[in-house]
């Protein structure tokens, strides 16, 4: 019989974050159709019972919390050691959890010291005769898999944004405290803070509906013979500010800038989609000057409609891979995109 | 305060990214078609793990780089002539499968041990180095495994700074959620950091550090490590390429004012 625990940690103020939620929902499912499973939860954070209560109408018979001052940071050694007490203490057999960047730091490292396996980068949770698979990506999101494990306790990375969030709503829980001694040696590291741009310099909006990807096309010469990296500059950002979009970029582009180049200064390598950058959740995206090959092609897997303005015809990034193509000048393009959408 | 380090960086060859890669049955499970023939780079972000590496190591006098690298023994060799042009180190090869469908414990239990074994080796001074997963084959698993079996509980992932402060304390910013990064303060050595891009250019080719790093790579080659990784309890039922052809409408002949009516009204449905 397999213990399915939902491992999550809270956020500020003791709330819990979508990704907790689709995790929660793929375990909900996956206990549906596993006969005679358990599912419980495991919280860690500075206080956890607003977390519990808050999923409380859900399936989960059991809560298990570890809290306190030492927890609320996202620190390897702390985490680790919370989640491995509240695993040890559940007897879970089955762990999933939001591949945030905070569990995906620790979650690996958990599942070795319980004697386990972790699979990351999962995007389907399902069991048939008894026997749970996951669905995973391999060669970042180039190709994907269907597997099972012998081995338990198995920890399951679940993709943030793959699932339905569970729309299980808000009671009253009843969260067993797990006590974790910690040793001075896990509290060698502090977290500090968080460095992010300015609000109105951030570029980068995991839930904007839309990815606004450039390319290396913008900084080059146009049909005058000239640059005009500071008019690609303005159309860029006042683009993302009038659609609320999330920026995107190619390698090339970002790779400019390390390079010391005079290229738009707002790009870092956050911004980066492809095989060594990130790999976004958006329902739409629209690509300009951009002629990606297969590494930028990898970042573009989970975005829905696509559509794409390039001055080339046969831009093998976009034929294929696009459902519309605009061939045309962006910069004329955007321009009135701009001008329609602050009418 | 001045520590000299001894950095172990993680990171074998995968293949050129540029490459089309496409799924096949092999007799012990799943593979790469034609795998050996595809031309073979070092891994992109354990590559930036390892100009980082050396970056410190020059500023940090009395320090060390060692590269422990899993992988076909003939395809390591053939990679180390570049990237042994690039930085300083000394190489410690284990042969065995660079696959991305290898089981990521498997693979941190032979690196743990490899660098367990690392003659004079001092954790006070260690730090382990790697990518925050592999730019191919992406476990995002492999290093935090490492550290455990290494007894480093100091860990962090998708790192792009590290400054060592005048008391001998790391500070790092990892990448987070939403373009953000965490600031984390660490009192020292050991710790192990999973790199994302850093901040350092790919190092320009050079070839008397080619040479006196070669004299190393070649020895470690030569008695690399048969490494067999079993996938033990892992059944694949299925690896496929997921459907990526889109039947793309070429518009050739609208005016840019038509053509941005057409995005703004596709933007706002």
């Amino acid at each position: 019989m397999e213990t399915i625990i939902v491992l999550a940690h809270t956020e500020n103020a003791s709330s819990l974050a979508k990704p907790v939620r689709e995790a929660l929902h793929a375990a909900a499912m996956l206990h549906k159709s596993l006969a005679g499973s358990k599912l419980v939860v495991g919280l860690v954070g500075d206080n956890v019972q607003a977390a519990a209560n808050s999923i409380a109408a859900s399936p989960v018979t059991k809560y298990f919390g570890v809290t306190g001052a030492d927890f609320a940071q996202s620190r390897y050694a702390t985490d680790a050691a919370a989640a491995e007490a509240i695993c040890k203490v559940a007897q879970a057999t089955v762990v999933v959890a939001p591949a945030t960047s905070r569990w995906a730091r620790v979650l690996p490292g958990v599942a070795q010291r319980l004697g386990g396996r972790a699979d990351t980068h999962v995007t389907g949770v399902a069991a048939a005769d008894g026997k749970i698979s996951v669905n995973r990506w391999y060669y970042r999101q180039r190709m994907e898999s269907t597997q099972t494990r012998t081995q338990r306790p198995w920890i399951i990375g679940i993709d943030p944004g793959s699932q339905e969030p569970c729309g299980c709503g808000a009671g009253t829980a009843s969260v067993e405290m797990v006590a974790v001694n910690l040793a001075d040696a896990a509290k060698r590291t502090t977290v500090v803070g968080i460095r992010e741009p300015k609000a109105d310099a951030q570029t980068i909006r995991p839930d904007a509906q839309l990815l606004f990807v450039t390319g290396a096309g913008w900084t080059k010469k146009q049909a005058d013979g000239q640059t005009h990296v500071p008019e690609a500059e303005k159309l860029i950002l006042d683009f993302l500010k009038a659609a609320r979009a999330s920026l995107g970029s190619s390698k090339s582009l970002v790779d400019l800038g390390g390079e010391g180049q005079a290229v738009l200064p707002f790009l870092s390598h956050l911004n980066q989609i492809g095989q060594t950058g990130a790999t976004p959740r958006h329902a739409k995206g629209l690509s300009t000057c951009c002629h990606g090959e297969e590494p930028h092609t990898v970042g573009w897997r989970f975005i829905g409609e696509r559509r794409a303005i390039s001055l080339d015809p046969n831009c093998g990034w976009a034929r294929g891979k696009a459902d519309v193509l605009y061939v045309a000048d962006a910069f004329k393009v955007m321009a009135k995109v701009n001008e329609l959408l602050t009418a | 305060m001045s520590t000299a380090y001894q950095i172990v960086v993680c990171g074998s060859i995968v293949p050129d990214p540029l490459q089309t890669l496409e799924p096949m049955t092999s007799p012990t499970g799943p593979a790469l078609k034609n795998e050996m023939m595809l031309p073979a780079v070092l891994d992109p972000w354990a590559g930036h793990a390892l100009f980082e590496a050396a970056n410190l190591a020059k500023h940090t006098p009395g320090s060390k780089v060692w590269l422990v690298a899993l992988g076909p023994k003939a395809k390591l060799q053939q990679v180390m002539m570049t990237v042994a042009q690039k930085v300083p180190f000394e190489l410690v090869a284990l042969d065995g499968p660079a696959s991305g469908f290898t089981d990521a414990t498997e693979t941190a239990a032979a690196l743990a041990d490899t660098i367990a074994a690392i003659p004079g080796l001092d954790k006070s001074k260690l730090l382990v180095f790697g990518g925050w997963e592999s730019a191919s084959r992406g476990a995002g698993a492999t290093m935090q495994i490492v550290g455990e079996r290494l007894g480093i509980v100091d860990q962090f992932q998708g790192v792009d700074q590290l400054t060592v402060n005048a008391d001998g304390s790391l500070e790092m910013l990892e990448r987070i959620e939403g373009g953000k990064h965490q600031v984390s303060k660490c009192a020292g050595a050991p710790a192990l950091l999973g790199w994302a891009t850093g901040n350092l250019p790919e190092p320009k080719n050079n070839p008397q550090v080619g040479m006196v790093n070669m004299r190393t790579v070649m020895p470690a080659l030569q008695k690399a490590k048969p490494t067999k990784l079993a996938g033990e309890g892992l059944v694949f039922a299925n690896v496929a390429l997921p459907k990526q052809l889109r039947e793309t409408l070429i518009v050739k002949d609208k005016s840019p004012d038509d053509i941005a009516n057409e995005i703004v009204e596709w933007i706002k449905k």
